[in-house]
């Protein structure tokens, strides 16, 4: 097998980071409208990776293809993938529909096949349902080879194989596969570039392909019923003390030391 | 034997009241072990197993080399009515693609309604994967359980909190281990212990190394009382110098912020956050950390939480206990000396 790589970059469009959602009033989900989305930041590193392959050895990538499953709005976050590097997209147009991370796995193992993808790099998690499953569940529907947690990437080019630093629990691991692969990405992978104004002006003119579920034969009916969403218990409001005995003497009391 | 069975009905009708339960419900734990001990959090998967299957069998699978050894262990867990063994080095670090296989094939063949496991590093990286395998869509982290289909879990880093309902045929969850006691240890009158079924299907990954960070210390994801040390440390010896000498006066385990792991000054495996590990000891001391969504994600369940931070006006302080508003440098070791 040729071990040029043809890498799929999922990008999802999610609530900014920096911002603190709030609970909307009828209780089925948070507050979106009037409120700034990003890239999921797991994804912007997912990208990054992607392209710092290439420019590592550029005779290795054959391409980059970012896609997108969401609403119409996430061709601007496709937008900013091509800006950044990806040479093409694909956006899955669902409307407004929340896509769980299974029917997400469905139409990207789709995607997979029609841009003969070998290297599917994702986030771990999107910072909105912080389910962190979709790239678990693609590699398990395409039987590939899984690495979640990447913080290292390393791609040898004679024989296709990469070898992946993971985050765990006590530290971290290393694990090896042949290509075709499947990999997410941890915050400390790398440091996602921005995009520059020619770039973006450049991306505009980048192919931008949109597809429906239907397209891809891909039903994506939910699994799950969210019967109610709430804001989280408020904590009781705490005391300021004056001085580090004050504080050692209120602990003592509390049974906390 | 009348009154244990009539208990087991009332138990039974209690609890099908409202729900419409199978009758062959019955829940797997997976077991995460290492050197031959369960995993802390594998026991508070059990707890939350138990707690699902009311008066049905829970059903524990172990795998890998050591299998059969840490099932004489998990026999002595109250509540576990048999323990699955795949005695197979193939299993032995964990690796996804054929663990995921195990788990896919001994769930199909027992008809498991439930599937629980720990949302460790372990955890999250198999159980999806056999959701695939099993057409079925799982549950990340849930921190309670309201009915056999009904669980809550957290989303946008705490932000918010959803009650969800699966429709699947098999409810496949994570637990969140701080939000499910762990289990005990002694007193079950041991489990039957019986051969998984062992696809024996080959894993598409190969196991390179691994190097995990050693220390005395209790185990951040377990420990009941953290210290935690943020950007305000400035570098890593500071961080070394201010923050172990203080856990260590009061028995805790450390923990990071993600401004102070991608500074440097402590490893990743520390981390304290919706990134890294979610935590909640009885005694969560946030040193020199403002106190970032992100951060709080991982904390803000802690029983008490004090924050030392010299900015008052650090988010922090709005979710903390007791704070003081004072130079780091100067309070903790003098709280070290104090505490010592």
């Amino acid at each position: 097998m040729s071990s040029k790589l043809r890498i799929l970059v999922p990008v999802k469009r999610v609530i900014d980071s920096a911002i603190r959602p709030r609970v909307n009033k009828a209780q089925t989900g948070v507050e979106t409208q009037g409120v700034k989305f990003s890239i999921n930041p797991f994804c912007d590193i997912a990208l990054e990776e992607a392209i710092r392959i290439r420019e590592g050895s550029k005779s290795l990538v054959e391409k980059i293809h970012a896609v997108s499953a969401g609403s119409i709005k996430s061709q601007e976050t496709l937008r900013t993938a091509l800006a950044k590097g990806a040479d093409e997209s694909t956006l899955i147009d669902v409307g407004d529909k929340d896509l769980e991370p299974l029917s997400v796995a469905k139409l990207l193992a789709k995607v997979v096949e029609a841009q003969d993808s070998n290297l599917v790099i994702l986030g771990k998690q999107a910072i909105d349902n912080d389910s962190n499953q979709t790239g678990q569940l693609l590699a398990g529907l395409l039987n590939w080879p899984q690495a979640t947690n990447a913080s290292k990437v390393e791609v040898e080019e004679s024989s296709g194989s990469v070898t992946v630093t993971r985050e765990v629990d006590g530290g971290s691991e290393t694990v090896k596969a042949k290509l075709p692969l499947v990999i997410t990405t941890d915050l400390r992978l790398n440091e996602p570039r921005y995009a520059s104004l020619p770039n973006i002006m450049k991306a505009k003119k980048k192919p931008l392909k949109v597809v429906k579920p239907d397209d891809l034969g891909v039903d994506v009916s939910s699994r799950l019923e969210i019967l109610k969403v709430t804001e989280p218990p408020v904590r009781q409001a705490g005391i300021i003390v004056g001085s580090t005995d004050e504080l050692i003497e209120r602990l003592k009391s509390a049974g906390a030391v | 034997m009348l009154s244990a069975s009539s208990l087991r009905r009332a138990a039974f009708s209690a609890r099908s009241a409202g729900i419409i339960r199978s009758r062959l419900a019955s829940t797997l734990a997976v077991i995460e072990h290492a050197d031959s001990n369960v995993a802390a959090g594998s026991l508070s998967a059990i707890s939350a197993a138990k707690e699902l299957a009311g008066s049905d069998p829970v059903t524990a699978i172990i795998a890998g080399s050591n299998a059969a050894k840490v099932a004489e262990s998990l026999g002595k867990v109250p509540g576990i009515s048999k323990i699955l063994v795949a005695s197979n080095s193939a299993y032995d670090k964990g690796l996804p693609e054929n663990l995921a296989q195990l788990l896919a094939e001994n769930v199909k063949k027992n008809g498991f309604s439930h599937v629980v496991a720990a949302s460790s590093a372990f955890g999250k990286n198999v159980i999806p994967r056999v959701g695939a395998l099993l057409d079925v869509q799982p549950i990340t982290d849930i921190i309670k359980i309201e009915s056999e289909d009904t669980f809550v879990r957290p989303i946008y880093a705490g932000n918010a909190i959803a009650t969800t309902k699966s429709n699947d045929q098999i409810k496949l969850v994570t637990i969140r281990t701080s939000a499910f006691a762990a289990a005990e240890t002694e007193g079950g009158s041991g489990a039957a212990v019986e051969d998984a079924v062992d696809p024996n299907s080959e894993s598409l990954s190969e196991w390179i190394s691994e190097e995990l960070t050693k220390s005395e210390r209790p185990d951040l994801g377990v420990a009941s009382k953290i210290v935690s040390g943020g950007r305000g440390l400035k570098d890593k010896e500071n961080f070394d110098k201010v923050i172990y000498p203080f856990a260590d006066a009061i028995g805790a385990a450390v923990g990071a912020s993600r401004a102070a792991v991608d500074s440097g000054f402590a490893d990743n495996s520390l981390q304290v956050g919706q990134t890294g590990k979610v935590v909640a000891p009885e005694l969560y001391i946030a040193v020199g950390i403002s106190g970032a969504i992100q951060h709080l994600a991982g904390m803000k369940d802690s029983k008490t939480i004090v924050a030392i931070n010299k900015d008052p006006e650090a988010p922090i302080f709005q979710v903390a206990d007791l704070g003081l508003v004072a130079d780091l440098f100067e309070a903790v070791p003098e709280l070290t000396t104090k505490l010592g």
